[in-house]
């Protein structure tokens, strides 16, 4: 009885037959994780709305920031969005050389972000305003590192995922990962809307 | 370019949701991307324009347009980007969305409530306290 079973068991049958869209929970679940994150900007949105004044004697946002490059990061940030997209475009038609060619444009405007937010902290930290200057200069570091910081590993996951995508193709998995960075990325984009309104912008007027 | 007449707006959005049904992020079509983001483009501008050149004589009221402005922002990049709906997961993103946005909200105006009046019942220091400090 048991034998029979065995044997049946050993042809492997498949019923995910199909893979055009992955219809399960693993969106749901990477919103929630990203309502977290969206909870840990949130308090140190806080800290910073907090401890943004304190300046200890030191420079204030008027000083320090140089709004044109915030603003060209900005358009680096909202640029990859739309990039990343018409990847996405790429993907639903299947077409795994375009979908390719549109991550790694993502990729480079993410990478000329990171250089350009990593230009201004070495600026920052050379003129004797580093993180442990004041106590807005703390929270200042700390809320734009963690950004910082999450589109660091955003990069490492695209370039993951487009050796996966270059090795496997579009298959379902590669999509729903395709999806998943998809929020990922999107989301970056919406903290980076609060950082450079509430930070930058409002630090620079008072 | 195809034989076919191009559909209507609407029977085009129609089709778009029946084949998004039911999932967790819908997905955009070329349109909607680039609504968006001309949308996003003109609302970045508006705030930088607004602080870099001084337009406004009030600082307050450059401040809460920066504000607002933002928020809008994220709206626009929530629905063309994100594709947020109230039907995607059966509602469960717009809820936890929803819950998100209270805690933030109670995390963010507590923390700037409490802090203000720890800030101003603090009893003011004199030049012979400033030079004590440790």
């Amino acid at each position: 009885m048991s034998e029979t079973q065995v044997k049946e068991n050993q042809a492997p049958q498949f019923y995910l037959t199909e893979d055009h869209h992955p219809e399960n929970s693993t969106m749901l679940g990477f919103w929630l994780y990203l309502m977290s994150d969206c909870l840990i900007f949130a308090v140190l949105f806080a800290t910073h709305g907090v401890l943004g004044r304190n300046y200890a004697a030191g420079p204030s946002p008027a000083d320090l920031f140089d709004l044109k490059i915030v603003a060209l990061n900005t358009a680096m940030l909202l640029f990859s969005s739309i990039t990343y997209g018409f990847a996405m475009l790429q993907m639903e038609r299947n077409a795994r050389m375009e979908t390719l060619f549109w991550l790694g444009v993502t990729g480079v405007f993410g990478a000329v972000f990171l250089a350009l937010e990593l230009y201004e902290f070495y600026h920052l930290i050379l003129e004797g305003a580093g993180p442990t200057r004041s106590a807005f200069l703390s929270s200042f570091f700390t809320l734009v590192g963690t950004h910082g910081l999450h589109v660091t590993f955003g990069m490492i996951w695209l370039v993951t995922l487009m050796v996966q995508v270059k090795k496997h193709g579009l298959i379902t998995e590669n999509r729903r990962r395709l999806m998943c960075l998809s929020m990922f990325w999107h989301f970056l984009d919406v903290i980076w809307i609060g950082v450079f309104s509430f930070v930058y912008l409002l630090g620079a007027l008072v | 370019m195809s034989a076919h007449p191009l559909p209507s707006h609407e029977s085009a959005s129609e089709t778009h949701h029946a084949h998004s049904h039911g999932h967790g992020a819908g997905h955009g079509s070329l349109k909607s991307y680039l609504i968006g983001f001309v949308l996003a483009a003109i609302l970045t501008a508006i705030p930088f324009w607004l602080v870099m050149d001084g337009v406004l004589d009030s600082k307050l009221a450059t401040a809460v347009l920066v504000m607002g402005i933002g928020a809008v922002q994220i709206v626009v990049h929530m629905v063309y980007f994100l594709h947020m709906n109230p039907r995607s997961e059966g509602g469960w993103t717009l809820m936890a969305l929803i819950f998100t946005l209270v805690i933030v909200g109670i995390a963010l105006a507590g923390s700037l409530w409490v802090m203000h009046h720890l800030n101003t019942n603090m009893m003011p220091m004199t030049q012979d306290m400033m030079k004590n400090m440790p």
